[in-house]
């Protein structure tokens, strides 16, 4: 099964941890990507730039209309994603747990959507 | 046919062989198996331009055990052990095999090879990518593709399959009497999983996993023929054909599910049906009854009616509950709760359902709402069944049956508003 893990956190917290907490956090990503690289659970990932790098596009009949900032002002933002094949859900939820934003904010576990289906 | 076809055809059935004869003289099962996918890399390229070499086989052996030497002298180079490697070096490594390892059992060499890529220290997901690619001759690429992951992420699992096989102390032998029989089955599951992967494909870009259900197919018949006297061999063997055959017909052009009621059957492969039947009827009569054989008798019976509502449903039933009996499984008691439903009317298949409410591996299971769904619509009871394929629809991950299950739900709703 696919899974996306979402990635949230406040946009900028990183600069306000301590060397030491922030190497903490950077190596506890780098080491759980080995881990699932090694594994061959990864499929990717991406982090995305700070949310006021953001533009939200709606289009209302007809006309585009562009403005600046996310979709939701939220506390918390969606900052990144890594996307994992693993044999089960708690599998899933485990490598959420352990991705080092977890510990302070939060991960979201989605299943994907697939193409295939079964006789009804 | 064209050429590159038969060169791959060709090159795809010598493969399991080519890296037993490897494995036999050589040991190392892992490099073996790099040193064959070069060798069938490199006839790939060669063979359609130069034309086929005159002893295919021995040449696949040649080039492969040449890559072979060379990756180690290489590895034991950087290690400064090129004493050690000489000795180990054997004389007849890069020269055409002795005439009588021709005439070797290449049979024996592709099912000794089928038990040790199924080997119980690997997951299934790795037993799949690694029986793909050792047995079937796939490459990295053609697995990464019909699995959709990366190339890099395929790769890494097949590596990592193949430690773990060598971690084991697995040999390149066929494993002792007394587990044979639990490694068969594991080789089953492992052939029926590749052909449901491809099989559940319904179209569009993911068209290519459909290549999976022959490639399923080639290897169950590849099995059967190693073990003719096998009935559970035989019987996924002809599970997959009757399954195959209604392939034209379980999809609309626009990738729509048809359900099995609705199919129309003249769209169903009249020729892999009757090969179906005929394996099924043949094996049933002579082999001790085992679960692929259950499904493929109940797949025949489909298969045998001209129409939907010509369908045999007392004896689906008695084959369900036969299953049931050899093999209990939820999803079996599921399907029983359908013929029920056919047999004895849409509440004793409700009544059925209700004994899996409890069961911890349906919990929130889409197929319990969806078979709910569905003996409710028979029952007339339009709005619970609304409720119950909504609640499908939410559960499943597969857009086509979400599809499926969100038209039904439109559909009750419907039926619901004429019946007020």
């Amino acid at each position: 099964m696919k899974y996306m893990l979402l990635i949230y956190n406040r946009p900028g917290f990183a600069e306000e941890l301590s060397e030491a907490e922030r190497d903490e956090l950077f190596g506890g990503v780098d080491a759980l990507m080995k881990e699932l690289t090694e594994s061959g659970e990864l499929i990717g990932g991406e982090a995305l730039a700070d949310p006021s790098q953001t533009k939200t596009v709606r289009v209302r009949d007809g006309v585009p209309a562009v403005t600046d900032g996310p979709y939701i002002e939220a506390k918390e933002q969606f900052a990144g994603y890594i996307m994992v094949d693993c044999e089960t859900p708690g599998r899933a939820v485990e490598i959420a747990a352990r991705w080092p934003d977890a510990k302070r904010w939060a991960m979201e576990v989605r299943p994907l959507m697939q193409q295939s289906g079964t006789e009804m | 046919m064209r050429a590159d076809d038969r060169v791959e055809d060709l090159l795809r059935a010598l493969a399991p062989q080519v890296l037993g004869a490897l494995v036999r003289r050589h040991g190392q099962f892992d490099a073996c198996e790099d040193a064959v996918q070069e060798a069938l890399l490199a006839a790939a390229v060669q063979w359609p331009e130069e034309g086929m070499p005159d002893n295919p086989r021995s040449w696949l052996v040649t080039v492969a055990s040449r890559r072979l030497i060379d990756q180690w002298r290489g590895e034991h180079a950087r290690r400064e052990r090129e004493v050690a490697v000489a000795t180990r070096e054997p004389a007849d490594l890069s020269v055409v095999p002795a005439p009588g390892e021709e005439r070797s059992p290449g049979q024996d060499d592709t099912l000794t090879l089928l038990f040790l890529c199924c080997h119980p220290a690997l997951s299934p997901p790795s037993q799949v990518a690694l029986t793909l690619r050792a047995v079937g001759g796939l490459s990295t690429a053609e697995i990464a593709r019909a699995f959709l992951v990366p190339e890099a992420t395929m790769a890494q699992r097949i590596s990592r399959a193949k430690q773990r096989v060598k971690a084991a102390g697995a040999r390149f032998a066929m494993p002792p009497q007394a587990e044979r029989e639990t490694r068969l089955r594991a080789v089953l599951h492992v052939l029926y999983l590749v052909f449901n992967e491809g099989y559940t494909t319904t179209s569009g870009p993911d068209l290519q996993r459909a290549d999976l259900t022959g490639e399923a197919i080639r290897l169950a018949r590849g099995l059967r023929r190693m073990l003719p006297d096998d009935g559970e061999a035989a019987g996924l063997l002809a599970l997959m054909l009757l399954t195959d055959a209604r392939r034209p017909a379980r999809t609309r052009p626009d990738g729509a599910l048809v359900p099995l009621a609705e199919q129309d059957r003249a769209l169903w492969d009249r020729a892999i049906v009757a090969e179906g039947i005929e394996l099924i009827t043949e094996t049933l009569a002579r082999a001790p009854l085992g679960p692929y054989q259950l499904q493929a008798a109940i797949a025949a019976v489909h298969a045998e009616a001209p129409r939907a509502e010509d369908t045999d449903w007392p004896q689906i039933l008695a084959l369900y509950r036969l299953l049931g009996r050899i093999a209990p499984n939820p999803v079996t008691t599921l399907n029983e709760a359908v013929a029920v439903g056919m047999v004895h009317g849409p509440r004793a298949g409700l009544d059925l359902l209700e004994t899996l409410t409890a069961d911890d591996r349906m919990t929130g299971h889409h197929r319990l709402d969806a078979v709910r769904a569905h003996l409710l619509e028979m029952a007339g009871d339009h709005e619970a069944a609304r409720t119950a394929y909504r609640s499908a629809a939410r559960r499943t991950t597969s857009l086509p049956e979400q599809r499926y299950l969100e038209t039904r739900a439109a559909r009750m709703a419907e039926a619901a508003r004429t019946d007020s």
